[in-house]
């Protein structure tokens, strides 16, 4: 018997890769037994009672009507769905830009050396950020939208531009059916903003001139807006009281302005604790150099230390716009109708619970997935380069 | 040693330190003054008419009359007597724990001594006053006696508790029996959740006691799962990591809401319909699952926190993988996320709200929508009371926890390394 072929031959249970295979075997069954069971006992129940678990009651007419859109209950689910996800992005994308302007100043304010500024953020980031959110959605909604509010006889007019009431309030808005003219015009305001800056910047680097790119470019902007309204004969639509509804302008639901308002005041809350730490972590030779530059104070911290911030705050921050994506859903216990409600008045209505709910869940993950990998792109995109 | 004001220009000069306070804090610049002026009035403003609120205007009997309801719900009233046995038994074995940690920072020479007398007290008031006043508020709106001798109770039981825990590690026992106390005192909780489920079904916790005792479940059942999927994402092995990937990013995509009503609906679908379980219970299966992927996000950065060197030191010694795991690496790692996971029990405490929406369990905050609609109270807008009260509750809990984690974290030096 030779001794190197036995002696190099390693047996094959103390085999490192197939133990290691094993080992996965093991526990992808074990996973897979307890889907199995779970699953079966699905196949089991649904068919026992009769409920389908395919998702054909997509095709189904809805039998509901979503107020605020001209879909109507002879439409299918799959329909109903769609307005669902419209209503969820629209709330999410407003949301999180009035969060993040709200969050980056309070973050600013904490860290201010005007006590009263000071004061004000930190009580408001410690009360806000301990609560609940649906504490503070049920107060929006029960305590402030639909208690102290004004009925919609008695309805606050400041200036006749606005009018609020319990049924929704009302905010002057451009005449309709010149939607895709603002639109065009706004564009074109843009394209004139980012040439003009284009242009400002690279005669700043060729003389050493001021660029102020942002100044010029806005009022470019506004101009363009200004110019066009007016050459265009648009008209701008004021809110009216019109019987026991609000006519004109533009109405807020408010089932739509209380969550809105919830979401902000929460997560900004937490983003502006997300933008102090940033700041904080700017190191503090960077705004003495500003200073010695003789920048003034808010291109000390516009042009200097935020820029710096926000690409230590950008990984946390999209932490906080997935929160604010997914606490939406709790819109749909304040008759607002976004994904989760209308998935959950499906469910009322006969659709089975499972693939619904599923489906829901699925639009969401997706919608996770893509924020974290634009995340993941612009932190790559900005984060520091070292060596 | 000099200091600057010792310097300072001649004492005819200088001003009040008032003055110098304001124009420093108040009035710096124009754009200050322009603040300290808008924000002071705005200021002002809400502080008025929370005051005028708060003392004036509120009609707090809302709360004080449905104080036992929102506090255990409808729990039977025969069997209150159990929770104030809990409750004092909580008190000593939160003692006991405090009293060991003290005993052992004490012989490590880790605890802070120059905390005495009077420093002590304000250290004390600063970190546990609000606690405190909660506490004392809750005792004021009560009726009987029975509440305020229960504290008492309470109160003694933890001061007994701490003294004894800070002796006994001093006593000259047998390892045995050190090891034994660790039991009973591991279990303690247990055997009390036991003791009141004998009495009255998980089904029917009602009010603030179910937010607590759902959190405090849930946080201690995803520990398994969630340590488990920590390593699976860590591991080399390319099938377990795919699952635990998956696992934890779709928990943590998917709306802890919408999971929550899945639950509501179609958690008997998946299980023999004997095993159906409650909705209180339902509520805390989904916790759990939900908080698991949120613990292995956790536990992964206390495992990468463990320097490589420690894993091939126990590799050195002969250990076997599992040793390496258990004995060595996960102490470390657990231990370094332990303010990590408080902040997670935080959230989770008040996401537990959403199993009242969800699941219409009667949970504090549900709760207190509900005693609104009662006969005596309803269409007289007391909403605002009642919220006021629930959100307290939460926010003195949340506020309370986040501040002793911060402490926590100091005290252990994450981050600092």
């Amino acid at each position: 018997m030779t001794i190197g072929a036995t002696a190099t031959r390693i047996p094959i249970w103390r085999n490192v890769r197939v133990i290691a295979w094993a080992f996965q075997l093991v526990v992808f069954s074990i996973v897979a037994i307890i889907v199995y069971w779970l699953v079966g006992n699905y196949r089991v129940n649904t068919a026992s009672s009769g409920i389908p678990t395919n998702f054909d009651f997509l095709d189904n007419p809805a039998r509901f009507s979503i107020p605020g859109s001209p879909f109507d209950g002879n439409q299918a689910v799959r329909a109903a769905f769609g307005v669902g996800i419209l209503n969820t992005l629209r709330i999410s994308v407003v949301g999180i830009v009035m969060a993040t302007v709200i969050g980056i100043l309070v973050g600013i304010g904490r860290l201010s050396t005007n006590w009263v500024v000071n004061k004000l953020s930190v009580v408001y980031v410690e009360v806000v950020r301990n609560l609940p959110l649906l504490v503070i959605l049920v107060f929006v909604f029960l305590g402030v939208v639909l208690q102290a509010l004004p009925r919609i006889e008695n309805a606050w007019r400041p200036l006749g531009l606005v009018v609020v009431s319990n049924r929704g309030i009302g905010v002057p808005w451009y005449q309709s059916g010149s939607g895709s003219l603002l639109v065009l015009i706004g564009m074109m305001g843009i394209g004139g903003w980012w040439v003009l800056a284009r242009w400002r910047r690279s005669v700043s680097e060729r003389t050493g001139e001021l660029a102020r790119s942002g100044p010029i470019g806005s009022a470019f902007f506004l101009l363009a807006i200004v110019l066009g309204w007016f050459l265009l004969g648009l008209q701008v639509s004021l809110p009216r009281v019109d019987g026991r509804t609000i006519a004109g302008g533009i109405r807020v639901d408010p089932s739509y302005f209380a969550v809105l308002i919830a979401l902000v005041i929460y997560t900004a809350s937490h983003i502006a604790e997300i933008v102090r730490g940033s700041i904080q972590a700017v190191s503090r030779g960077q705004g003495e150099a500003a200073k010695a530059l003789a920048l003034s104070p808010f291109q000390r911290m516009w042009n200097v230390i935020l820029p710096q911030a926000m690409r230590v705050a950008i990984p946390p921050l999209g932490n906080q716009y997935l929160n604010l994506i997914k606490n939406s859903s709790l819109g749909a216990g304040f008759a607002y109708f976004e994904l989760t409600n209308v998935a959950q008045i499906t469910v009322g209505n006969g659709s089975p619970a499972v693939p619904a709910f599923t489906l829901a869940l699925l639009f969401y993950v997706v919608i996770s997935l893509v924020t974290s990998a634009v995340v993941n792109l612009a932190n790559r995109r900005f984060a520091l380069v070292e060596r | 040693m000099t200091t600057l004001a010792d310097r300072s220009p001649l004492p005819t000069r200088s001003r009040p330190a008032a003055v110098i306070w304001v124009r420093r804090n108040l009035l710096r610049t124009k754009l200050d003054v322009f603040l300290t002026v808008a924000f002071g009035a705005v200021g002002l403003l809400v502080l008025f008419h929370i005051f005028r609120f708060v003392f004036i205007t509120a009609r707090w009997e809302i709360v004080r009359v449905n104080l036992k309801l929102l506090l255990v719900g409808r729990w039977p009233v025969e069997h209150l007597g159990r929770i104030a046995l809990v409750m004092i038994t909580l008190g000593w074995w939160g003692g006991t724990i405090g009293g060991l940690i003290r005993a052992g920072q004490l012989r490590r020479g880790t605890a802070d001594f120059d905390l005495r007398g009077w420093a002590k007290a304000t250290d004390l008031g600063r970190r546990f006053g609000l606690l405190t006043a909660t506490c004392l508020l809750i005792l004021a709106l009560s009726t009987t006696s029975g509440p305020w001798l229960l504290a008492a109770g309470t109160l003694t039981a933890a001061l007994i508790g701490r003294w004894g825990g800070s002796k006994i590690r001093s006593m000259p026992l047998a390892p045995a029996l050190f090891r034994l106390g660790g039991v009973v005192l591991l279990a303690t909780p247990f055997i009390l959740f036991l003791y009141l489920v004998s009495a009255v079904a998980f089904a029917r916790w009602e009010g603030f006691l179910f937010n607590l005792t759902a959190a405090a479940a849930g946080i201690i059942l995803c520990f398994p799962l969630g340590v488990l999927l920590a390593l699976g994402r860590r591991s080399t092995l390319p099938l377990l990591r795919s699952l635990s990937i998956g696992y934890i990013e779709f928990v943590r995509g998917s709306p802890l809401y919408v999971l929550l009503l899945l639950a509501n609906v179609s958690l008997e679908f998946f299980v023999p319909s004997a095993l159906a379980p409650s909705k209180p219970v339902r509520a805390v299966i989904t916790f759990t699952l939900f908080t698991a992927a949120y613990l292995a996000e956790i536990v992964r950065g206390g495992l990468q926190s463990v320097p490589r060197g420690q894993e091939e030191a126990a590799k050195a010694l002969g250990l076997s993988p599992y040793r390496q795991m258990t004995r060595i690496v996960l102490p470390q790692a657990l231990r370094n996320v332990i303010p990590a996971q408080i902040g997670q029990f935080i959230s989770l405490f008040k996401d537990t709200t959403l199993a009242g929406l969800a699941l219409g369990t009667f949970d504090l905050l549900s709760g207190g929508q509900a005693i609104t609609q009662q006969d005596s109270f309803r269409g007289q807008g007391l909403i605002v009371e009642s919220l006021v009260f629930v959100g307290f509750l939460f926010w003195v809990g949340s506020f309370t926890m986040s501040r002793e984690s911060q402490r926590l974290e100091r005290k252990l030096g994450v981050g600092t390394r």
